[in-house]
């Protein structure tokens, strides 16, 4: 038996070298956007003259469609092509598509979909069929309320770009924001939340206090923030739900820059007594407070890694402000940066790969991404003001804000919030009503 | 012991008449020697082409001269010319006393020696008849474009010998340059994963593709690799695209199967 193993190893191989098939290496291809045809969801007659009234959309099917539309378009990554050229009815391609047609005009995927109205319900079903090779990707269907009709065409393009992309979305999400409003010398800031796509806009506070540097539980709708309340600085958390708040910790001086440990029962911030600033955190289950820095530059601006076990922020016990990483009892610290400027807002990307941060060298800001070495650093844009930059759920796209220069009454000042993904092109203006800064995304609201 | 022996013995002299049978080197017959004509005749090409030129050169000079010469003795040489067509052709002595003339009469008789011997039919011709210049370049030409088509020839039978080797450099250049056109890499790939796919195709002489097969299929349904279904379909998209392949036009048996290795790693890590 043992030798017949061995007859049979050698014919196996003289075999695969008799009929060796010539071999192309394919190494390159073109980032350019997928074309893709998004048709707008049928929708029954009856149906829709139900929904007429309830959200007041002449044809809520085209509307969700315009949702997926946009979300798609603004990733980057996708080209939305021009529903003019569609030769095929919605209804009749959601049944079957005529993918000659739909190659015709160089679409490689097409969306299609279907809303009926039923028992008070919105139930959407949406397929995702791949032009070229003739085949259906993805069906699914969702039922809600009908006023949640925006979030359904989020989580259509969630579950789009997922399927053509390899890598989870990032549109059924949230961004809270210091609104701001009034000249730069008497400014009225408010938190407030919206839609990542700048729809459904809702302010948090009344705008009495100051308010800064909002940040997601990566877990919940709950938020840390500060706020200058009776001209006291302190770390607040907020019940987006319920809408209460309280002071994190009752500490001697202040504290600032808080944000979220990965599984959202800690806050990591810093505290200010006496000119020194050190990092500390906080347990949200026993209160227990624990310090993680005792240096005597200032400390500020910490970050969990995603799983947890390191922390990165800036310093300047180097003398100058740097980025510096370090175990997340705060033993083993080492710094990462080392470029010409100074490095800030150190932000560990939820991917785990990269640490973005704000950089000033030569009097400009710039948005920038490095590994968590610090090596491999990546400028994405310059500008005359902008920092606090904030990850996309899954680490692919960053959002900050960008001021303007003003004159000397404080006139033609604006503040704005920008994203931007990693290939540096895609930077795109994110509309708000009012100015806007220090924005933070929170995770998939739906998983 | 004996009896273990021999047995041992008879399996291992199983194995090594099977592997002698079925190793490739040994299974293939010995290589056709054909090929060492073709050195042969690319020789042929080179001398005809190459030394044709200073030859011609020098026929016309030697033909000016001699219309020269015949301007002063009248009209005397066009007869002669008739009567050296070869189809006339004169007595052997006499034309052998005709050559040495002429040879005498050379410049360099030294170098032009071995170009006599070789081209000694055109000489004679060209001697004998100056307006057929016209003619022998086109005769050249015949010769040449005649090499040319054995050449080729030689190049398809080297082909048939080099039906396993692969494609050349310009054909796979050709191949890659059309499908990076066409391969939509996914960006939201794991950049530190393995990011290979490797379809195996069959084609029709036109470039169509008949059929695409993955062939690590099993990795698309196995955990935590949703990637690389991702992956592997914009692989598939992409020859769907570039259809027809830009395949050779010759050597169909070479490249009616081809493997295209998919790499996304290098654009990813920029």
């Amino acid at each position: 038996m043992r030798y017949l193993k061995y007859i049979l190893i050698i014919f196996l191989l003289n075999q695969s070298n008799v009929n060796a098939l010539i071999e192309v290496d394919i190494t390159r291809g073109n980032l350019n956007p997928l074309p893709i045809a998004v048709s707008s969801l049928s929708i029954e007659k009856t149906s829709n003259e139900e929904l007429q009234k309830i959200l007041k959309k002449k044809n809520i099917g085209a509307e969700i469609s315009k949702v997926v539309e946009n979300n798609l378009l603004t990733s980057g990554l996708f080209n939305p092509l021009n529903k003019d050229a569609f030769l095929q009815k919605p209804d009749i391609a959601h049944l079957k598509p005529r993918f000659e047609d739909w190659s015709l005009i160089k679409a490689q995927a097409l969306i299609t979909g279907k809303v009926i109205y039923e028992n008070e319900k919105l139930r959407v079903e949406f397929r995702l069929w791949d032009v070229l090779a003739g085949k259906e990707m993805m069906a699914l269907a969702f039922t809600t309320v009908p006023t949640n009709w925006r979030r359904v065409g989020h989580i259509i393009t969630d579950k789009v770009y997922e399927r053509l992309t390899g890598e989870k979305g990032y549109f059924d999400t949230r961004i809270i924001y210091v609104s701001e409003k009034g000249p730069k010398t008497k400014r009225i800031k408010k938190l407030a939340i919206m839609d990542q796509d700048g729809f459904n806009i809702k302010y948090l506070t009344l705008g009495n206090e100051l308010v800064l540097t909002p940040r997601f539980n990566p877990t919940n709708q709950m938020v840390t923030y500060l706020s200058y309340f009776r001209n006291l600085p302190r770390v607040y958390l907020l019940d987006i739900e319920t809408g209460i708040q309280e002071v994190v910790g009752d500490f001697p001086g202040m504290t600032f820059a808080p944000r979220f440990s990965p599984n959202g029962k800690k806050i990591i911030m810093s505290f200010a007594m006496d000119g020194n600033s050190d990092i500390y955190t906080m347990d949200l289950e026993n209160r227990v407070v624990e310090r993680i820095t005792n240096h005597p530059s200032i400390d500020t601006s910490p970050s969990y890694s995603p799983d947890g076990k390191y922390i990165c922020f800036n310093s300047d016990r180097s003398g100058y402000q740097q980025i510096y990483v370090m175990k997340s009892d705060g033993t083993k610290v080492k710094r990462i940066s080392f470029g010409k400027g100074l490095y800030g807002t150190p932000v560990w990307s939820p991917r785990g790969d990269l640490i973005a941060f704000t950089k000033l060298h030569k009097g400009k800001f710039y948005i920038g991404v490095m590994r968590t070495d610090g090596s491999g650093e990546r400028l994405l844009t310059e500008n005359f003001y902008q920092e606090a930059p904030s990850w996309s759920p899954n680490g692919r796209v960053l959002i900050f804000y960008r001021e303007t220069k003003s004159d000397s009454e404080g006139k033609g000042f604006s503040a704005k919030l920008w994203s931007i993904d990693l290939t540096g092109y895609n930077e795109r203006l994110v509309d708000t009503e009012t100015d806007a800064s220090d924005p933070s995304w929170s995770s998939l609201l739906s998983n | 012991m004996g009896r273990n022996i021999i047995i041992s013995s008879g399996f291992h002299l199983v194995v090594i008449f099977i592997t002698a049978l079925s190793l490739p080197f040994l299974a293939k017959k010995p290589i056709d020697l054909p090929p060492i004509v073709s050195v042969e005749l690319i020789q042929i090409t080179d001398k005809t082409n190459i030394p044709f030129a200073p030859k011609a050169k020098k026929i016309i000079d030697k033909i000016k001269k001699k219309e020269e010469e015949k301007l002063t003795s009248e009209q005397a040489p066009p007869k002669k010319v008739k009567k050296e067509k070869p189809d006339s052709v004169p007595l052997p002595d006499e034309n052998i006393e005709k050559v040495k003339k002429i040879e005498e009469k050379k410049q360099n008789p030294e170098k032009l020696d071995e170009e006599v011997k070789q081209v000694s039919e055109f000489e004679k011709k060209e001697l004998f008849d100056p307006n057929n210049i016209a003619a022998l370049i086109d005769k050249s030409k015949e010769e040449f474009s005649e090499t040319d088509k054995k050449t080729d020839k030689i190049t398809q039978s080297q082909n048939k010998d080099l039906s396993n080797v692969g494609l050349t450099l310009n054909e796979e250049d050709a191949l890659k340059a059309q499908i990076f056109g066409c391969w939509s890499i996914p960006l939201g790939l794991p950049y530190n994963d393995n990011l290979l796919v490797r379809i195996k195709l069959q084609l029709k002489q036109d470039g169509t593709v008949v059929k695409t097969e993955i062939l690590d299929h099993a990795r698309m349904n196995k955990p935590g690799q949703g990637f690389y279904k991702v992956l592997a379909e914009s692989a598939l998209r992409a020859i769907k695209m570039c259809q027809p392949l830009r395949v050779p036009t010759e050597g169909y048996e070479r490249w009616k199967e081809l493997q295209l290795n998919f790499d996304a790693k290098e654009m990813l890590e920029g």
